[in-house]
């Protein structure tokens, strides 16, 4: 009884009930259409052929006379086929005809009559409908021509019968239907439940079931699966966070502990100490750094508002960042390139997207100097670091590309998270949030950052929507 | 070499209040303390300082409505916002105010101090600027973008111009990394390796390399300055 009361309950059920009585109603309509049609078909049927018999009978009476006429009709009356006839002379007696005044319950004047008789032979009492047309002619006499309308009678009720029985078969087939959907959608509606509580419970790898068709039913659980997908991701990316963060900055404040101690332990003399206070205010400061680095990677990938959002241009901003990076290159023995087209409007942070470009700097004069000897085989001078920013099917694209060792396909996206740095990184300074940075910040400003290969090196790229399409 | 300030330091934490105040001193300036927004609101209004210093969450009356009210008075004595939160719009809140300098918690005092004495240094010169900057006998023209030292032009690229100008409009005074970056080039974040000390030493390389005398000097755990090496 509950999963009856629960079947009743559900919106699918409900659907079909009012599907249900909307088909019912339309077939009803369509029944009762079909009828009255059909009725007037008839009707029309038969004027035509009073019409035609009148038009006959009275130029028998133009021709012979009330004998004629009368003789017309006796034969007319005699042949099978439902002709109704009745002859009446002026002074009021039938003269010829299957028909008696009598048998026709309404007075007769000329014009066009519905009306029950039944047959002066016939000794049965059944009244039929008829439709009847009275003509008065020349020297009184009157002319009544007629045809059954039994025919309309049978069609009603084949109509009715019909009408009745498509009810039943519709409501039937609309319930069993009804009952069909509702168990599948509640089948499929149960399943989805289960597995969003089993979810809710604690297992973040389930997954709703897909089954192939396509429906309403498999789009919903595949963007529902891809949002817990990215709930998923958040999630390990938060524990990766924590655990990372954790590790990486007990590790600077383990170097800072030591070298305080080792300054208490063994220095000698104000100048031991004040080296070692520089040390650890080096460290305290890196600190700091990293700290800042992370709010603000938390902040852009909180997205919500944006911080300073104004339009600028993007082309000056990597000028200015190459201009200020120039020198530092140049000291690690690289040089730059540029292809800056512009100016090349953005709408953002121009701090944000400043810092963003120079982190790309940064890293590819830090990486791109080792470019010596690691199998270039040259082993000449490394390549050049190239700064280029284009506008590209409305967006803007600022690359960043260095001919240093590059970064393994494997690890392209890996680089991209928090405090994650490569092998061979580990021993240049630095923290790990160089790149996660760049990305959180492309993410705020609904732009893309990926790495690509530079063949060899490593091409960085930062694309942004661009504030102005007309401009180009 | 710079005349002493008389700064107001309004700070709730009593600790970070007492440093700075000890900090202050030690520099040869005179610094007072409030601990909530109302009585720093009214010494502020009722002293004559030199600078501000005002924390942004303050107990009573907040900074940005403290620096508001101050500027709504017609006061304009130059006010540093000392914040912990540093994020790009909240520097942008604190400016609009009327803030005319903002410092995010935790900061070094090295550069509070170069920070304030611009700042301080600026109100008593007032609004009206040389148009012709001297320090020893480097000479730097704004209006003709010339630099000479010992009568003998010295070429700069525009940047380095920019950089040498600022530093010689803060002759004699500590000018941090940070300024440098926010001043002449007008970007205020992180740039993390030193890349502006490679600027510098470009400069300096055109400035100071075959003169007797140095003009740029650095200063330990600070930054920079431009001075007479014989003052």
């Amino acid at each position: 009884m509950t999963a009856f009361a629960k079947l009743l309950r559900t919106t699918a059920f409900k659907l079909s009930l009012a599907y249900l009585l909307v088909f019912t109603l339309f077939a009803f309509f369509l029944l009762a259409y079909l009828a009255f049609n059909a009725r007037r078909l008839i009707d029309d049927q038969a004027r035509d052929a009073i019409r035609l018999e009148l038009r006959q009978a009275t130029d028998q009476f133009t021709a012979g006379g009330p004998r004629r006429l009368a003789g017309y009709v006796a034969r007319r009356s005699r042949q099978p086929g439902g002709g109704l006839y009745l002859l009446i002379d002026p002074t009021g007696n039938a003269i010829a005809g299957n028909l008696t005044e009598v048998e026709i319950r309404r007075p007769l004047g000329p014009g066009e009559f519905r009306v029950t008789y039944h047959l002066a032979d016939a000794g049965d009492e059944e009244h039929r409908l008829a439709l009847i047309n009275a003509v008065e002619l020349p020297g009184g006499f009157r002319l009544i021509v007629g045809r059954d309308l039994g025919e309309e009678g049978g069609l009603r009720a084949v109509f009715l019968n019909a009408a009745g029985g498509s009810v039943v078969l519709v409501v039937v087939l609309g319930v069993l239907g009804g009952i069909f959907v509702t168990r599948r959608v509640l089948g499929r509606i149960d399943a989805m439940t289960d597995t969003t509580r089993s979810i809710m419970d604690g297992n973040l790898h389930g997954r709703l079931a897909v089954t192939g068709s396509n429906d309403e039913f498999d789009r919903l659980a595949v963007n529902l699966n891809a949002m817990l997908d990215r709930i998923e991701e958040l999630m390990t990316g938060l524990r990766e966070v924590s655990d990372n963060i954790a590790h990486d900055l007990k590790t600077p404040l383990t170097r800072l502990r030591n070298d305080a101690e080792q300054a208490l332990r063994t220095a000698e003399g104000p100048e031991d100490f004040r080296r070692s206070l520089d040390d650890i205010i080096a460290e305290a400061d890196d600190l700091i750094r990293v700290f800042n680095a992370l709010l603000l990677i938390a902040r852009a990938e909180a997205k919500g508002e944006m911080p300073a959002a104004e339009p600028f241009d993007l082309a000056a901003v990597a000028h200015d960042v190459t201009e200020l990076y120039e020198p530092s290159a140049e000291e690690a023995g690289l040089t730059v390139e540029t292809a800056i087209d512009g100016p090349l409007t953005v709408r953002g942070s121009r701090e944000l997207i400043g810092q963003a470009v120079a982190n790309l700097v940064d890293n590819a004069i830090k990486y791109g100097a080792k470019g010596h000897g690691d199998g270039n085989g040259d082993g000449g001078a490394p390549g050049p670091v190239t700064i280029s920013a284009r506008r590209l099917d409305g967006k803007v694209e600022v690359a960043v590309a260095d001919r240093g060792p590059g970064v393994p396909e494997a690890d392209r996206s890996r680089v991209l998270e928090r405090f994650v740095r490569l092998e061979t990184a580990r021993t240049r300074p630095g923290f790990g949030l160089g790149l996660s940075l760049v990305a959180a910040v492309a993410r705020m400003h609904g732009g893309e950052f990926r790495l690509e290969d530079n063949g060899p090196g490593l091409r960085a790229v930062l694309m942004l929507p661009a504030e102005d399409m007309s401009a180009s | 070499m710079v005349t002493a300030m008389k700064i107001l330091i309004i700070e709730d934490d009593a600790d970070a209040a007492a440093y700075l105040v000890k900090a202050f001193r030690e520099a040869g300036h005179v610094a007072d303390h409030a601990a909530d927004g109302l009585d720093g609101y009214a010494m502020a209004d009722a002293g004559e300082y030199d600078v501000l210093i005002v924390d942004r969450m303050l107990p009573k009356l907040d900074g940005l409505s403290l620096i508001r009210g101050l500027r709504e008075q017609g006061r304009d004595v130059p006010v540093l916002i000392l914040s912990a939160l540093g994020q790009v719009d909240d520097r942008v809140k604190g400016l609009r105010a009327g803030g005319d300098d903002y410092l995010t918690k935790p900061y070094a005092f090295s550069e509070l101090l170069a920070r304030v004495e611009v700042l301080a240094r600026r109100r008593r010169n007032g609004p009206a600027e040389e148009t012709v900057y001297r320090v020893g006998d480097l000479e730097l023209d704004r209006l003709a973008h010339r630099v000479t030292r010992e009568g003998r032009p010295v070429d700069l690229q525009p940047r380095e111009f920019r950089l040498l100008e600022y530093l010689m409009r803060h002759a004699g005074q500590v000018v941090t990394r940070t300024m440098l970056l926010e001043n002449v080039w007008d970007y205020h974040f992180d740039p993390q390796t030193n890349v502006i000390d490679v600027h510098v030493s470009r400069l300096r390389a055109k400035i100071d390399k075959g003169f007797d005398r140095p003009l740029i000097h650095t200063v330990r755990g600070a930054g920079y300055t431009v001075r007479d090496g014989v003052r």
